[in-house]
């Protein structure tokens, strides 16, 4: 039965040997490679619960009267788009599950990217060859971005239209081309006319899904072709590859690693309610709410446009740059632009033009790991600062008060975070000790006295811990 | 409540327990094949693969009888999916063979000495087909002109179609349906009357006859003391009776300025102001709208009122232009 399916496929597209060579692929194991596949996962499970979502949902921005059943709403003006989710939500069968699912593995999916962003980082896994495949995934990573945003903006609830004046004023205020830029997105003026909808819709569900999908397909051919890399050990070298094979192990493991991630998001989806636009109600440009945030991986933005000083630059009456530049468009750009630059960056400052198989330990690089951890803590503070509203909010602390530490925070905890991380990687490779672990080994030698006593790591005298004989 | 916290704790155990279940078996094997096949681990398999074909059933149960209750699909199809997924790792880690496989990599990924050589006289043939397949050619650079003259005009017109999604910018993002005499109305179509309002109170009115979702359309009127009113000199009659009215959206990102800051003992606080939620640009009302703190750059535009047989009325046309800034805004126009 098995050796005619093969056949089959032998005959008419010459598999055989791609097939049995393919199911012997060899995957090296460690728990860190396991986030790209969560990643891969969210895609499948976004794609499967999208596609369920667009045969309920109407993109449209024309207003009606809801008459749906969610009383508190009856009788409001609110576009197709948002009555049309709110019907999703409460007429539809498991639509509200389906939903939060959908919303949930959003939200894995990008955390999932940049979990696996910072392992190929910190292991220097994005070195030669695989430096094109780097720029693949980074370039998903902006893409999944943009494609959350766009999806959490279609519903058109109070918050994402919050959202959207936002990413309009930030499209406005590319230099030179952002009155341009803005109402050609828009088809007009904020909010926009019917058209934007459609645009917004068929980003969302059409062309940013095939991009990132069609990346992924190459994200992956480009991980087979130099085979996966993997941290060193006994037997393992530059040379070749020492795992599980594909089949069966791996793949039996690996299909149920994505079993489980849809069990756990389903479980959320089930349980946890999120995003529930019904409370939000539906948008208009002159209404507002106070203590509102986006999705978490837009956190990071909000934080900027709230850091950077009120600041336009203005030659002769003319805005040439007006201030939602500076953290819409100017902070991404950089810490993307620093990425995408970096393996080109490190090449340069090592001389370093061989390949590598094998990856580091984050404390066999202590440059690299300062540089990252000093990025990633900038990022994550600056993210940390999009939340400020809502501590006002909630715990009363003064938003001036945090605005001024989060200013201050977002210079001294990235300097913090290279010294602290250099310094770390530099004792660790000192005494190889393991950071979970301490150390397993003492030296200990025997002394004239005939007692025993325990050597530093530097092969010192430490505590004595002589044998009373 | 319980019965969520229960299945909230099972969920997590059992989430544990895959994780566990997954990490295990990561140790380096020595043994290059090994059969574990254990009875009692295919046993294990099969139950949890029965398990999630009567949870799979009980999902379309809760979808025919209960109508839609979130939670409960939500648990049964968590529950199959959990199961399926801890057989499959149960039956990678117990009942198939363990094996440990090395496999070399292709040679362009690995540095070694002579290899580099090789690759290289391989790059060089590849090359040497291109510039074999050009050798008819003799006037190079023009006809290198040339393509390069095609490619740019093709991909122009393919990009002209763009400019159709977007109408010419023009006065469009300066565009105002305030002018002078424009009734103030309530989102419900009423006239906003001057005795409403008291001092203190904050309402939100729209220019008579436009439409709402307009972005300039909208408008915050305030009242504050007349005494306490600190306008330049040029705005000194726009506010009548301590009456004052701004554009609703932000000069910083658009969001709609929803927030009014009212002292209640003046001598001891700052005095009233617009905020905006959503990065707490602040603007000061009595000094007509200009910024005290946040992102924002320009004042809030500010509409001259006056007062006609108690409503009130736009006295002229907003004082800036409405909306986030751009290109073709000039300061204080």
């Amino acid at each position: 039965m098995i050796r005619r399916g093969v056949r089959f496929l032998d005959q008419r597209a010459g598999a055989g040997s791609a097939l049995g060579k393919a199911l012997r692929y060899v995957f090296p194991d460690h728990w860190t490679f396991l986030f790209g596949e969560i990643a891969l996962y969210s895609f499948l499970i976004l794609v499967a619960t999208g596609i369920y979502l667009t045969l309920f949902f109407e993109p449209s921005s024309s207003q009606i009267v809801y008459h749906g059943s969610y009383a508190p709403l009856q009788g409001q003006e609110m576009s197709k788009a948002y009555a049309s989710a709110l019907n999703l939500s409460f007429e539809v069968r498991a639509g509200l599950l389906i939903r939060q699912v959908h919303h949930w593995t959003a939200l894995v999916f990008l955390a999932a990217i940049v979990l696996h962003l910072m392992r190929i980082f910190f292991t220097g896994a994005y070195r030669k060859p695989r430096d094109l495949n780097y720029y693949v995934g980074l370039t998903m990573l902006v893409l999944a971005v943009v494609e959350g945003y766009a999806g959490y903006s279609l519903l058109d609830d109070l918050l994402s239209g919050m959202g959207l004046a936002i990413g309009n004023a930030v499209a406005l205020s590319v230099p030179g081309i952002g009155g341009q830029l803005g109402t050609l997105i828009w088809g007009g003026r904020f909010p926009g006319t019917g058209a934007f909808f459609s645009r917004l819709y068929i980003a969302h569900v059409l062309i940013f899904p095939v991009l990132i999908g069609s990346l992924m397909a190459l994200h992956l051919a480009l991980i087979a072709i130099p085979k996966h890399t993997q941290f060193r050990g006994r037997g393992r070298s530059e040379a070749n590859v020492i795992g599980t094979p594909l089949w069966p192990g791996y793949a039996l493991r690996s299909l149920g690693l994505f079993f489980c991630t849809a069990a756990v998001l389903f479980t959320l989806g089930g349980l946890a309610q999120i995003n529930p636009i019904w409370q939000w109600g539906p948008y208009a440009p002159y209404l507002g709410t106070n203590g509102a945030q986006p999705d978490w991986y837009l956190g990071w933005l909000i934080g900027a446009l709230r850091l950077v000083p009120h600041f336009d630059v203005v030659i002769s009456g003319y805005t040439l740059i007006p201030g939602p530049f500076w953290g819409g468009v100017l902070f991404p750009a950089v810490v993307f632009g620093f990425l995408y630059a970096w393996p080109a960056i490190e090449r340069r400052l090592e001389g370093d033009r061989v390949q590598h198989n094998l990856l580091d330990r984050p404390r066999d690089n202590p440059r690299r790991t300062a540089i990252g951890a000093a990025l990633f803590a900038w990022v994550t503070t600056i993210f940390f600062a999009g939340a400020a509203d809502r501590a006002f909010v909630q715990l009363g602390v003064p938003y001036e008060g945090q605005l001024w530490g989060y200013r201050a925070a977002s210079i001294l905890v990235p300097i913090a975070a290279y010294f602290l991380a250099r310094r770390v990687c530099e004792r660790l490779r000192e005494g190889e000790e393991h950071p979970g672990r301490g150390s397993d080994a003492r030296t200990v030698a025997r002394n004239r006295e005939g007692g025993f006593e325990e050597l530093g790591p530097a092969g010192a005298p430490g505590v004595a811990d002589a044998d009373p004989g | 409540m319980r019965l969520l916290l229960t299945t909230l704790r099972w969920a997590w155990r059992f989430a544990l327990a895959a994780v566990v279940l997954l990490f295990s078996r990561r140790g380096e094997r020595k043994v290059v094949r090994e059969l574990p096949a254990s009875p009692r681990a295919e046993g294990a398999v099969a139950a949890l693969l029965f398990g999630a074909g009567l949870a799979g059933f009980a999902f379309v149960l809760v979808y025919a009888f209960d109508g839609a209750d979130t939670q409960l699909l939500g648990v049964a199809i968590a529950l199959a999916l959990g199961l399926i997924g801890a057989a499959l790792i149960l039956a990678a880690g117990r009942v198939l063979p363990q094996e440990q496989a090395e496999e070399e990599r292709p040679r362009f990924a690995v540095p070694a000495e002579g290899e580099e050589r090789r690759r290289d006289e391989e790059v060089e043939r590849a090359g040497l087909a291109v510039r074999e397949g050009l050798d008819g050619v003799t006037r190079r650079r023009l006809l290198g002109s040339a393509g390069a003259a095609a490619g740019l005009g093709l991909g122009a017109a393919a990009l002209t179609p763009l400019a159709s999604l977007g109408p010419h910018v023009g006065k469009l993002l300066e565009e105002s349906p305030w002018r002078e005499g424009t009734a103030l109305v309530e989102e419900n179509g009423l006239p906003v009357r001057a005795g409403e309002l008291e001092v203190g109170s904050f309402l939100t009115a729209f220019a008579a006859g436009a439409d709402k979702r307009d972005l300039a359309a909208a408008v915050v009127v305030v009242r504050v003391e007349e005494s306490a009113l600190e306008l330049p000199p040029e705005r000194r009659d726009w506010a009548p009776q301590g009456l004052l009215a701004f554009s609703k959206i932000c000069t910083h990102a658009q969001c709609a300025v929803s927030l009014f800051r009212y002292p209640l003992y003046p001598e001891r606080s700052p005095g009233p102001a617009l905020v905006c939620p959503c990065h707490y640009s602040t603007f000061d009302v009595l000094s007509g709208g200009n910024r005290v703190f946040g992102p924002a750059v320009r004042p809030l535009p500010q509409l001259p009122l006056r007062i006609e047989a108690g409503r009130l009325v736009a006295a002229g046309e907003l004082s800036g232009p409405v909306g986030a800034s751009w290109g073709g805004v000039r300061e204080g126009s």
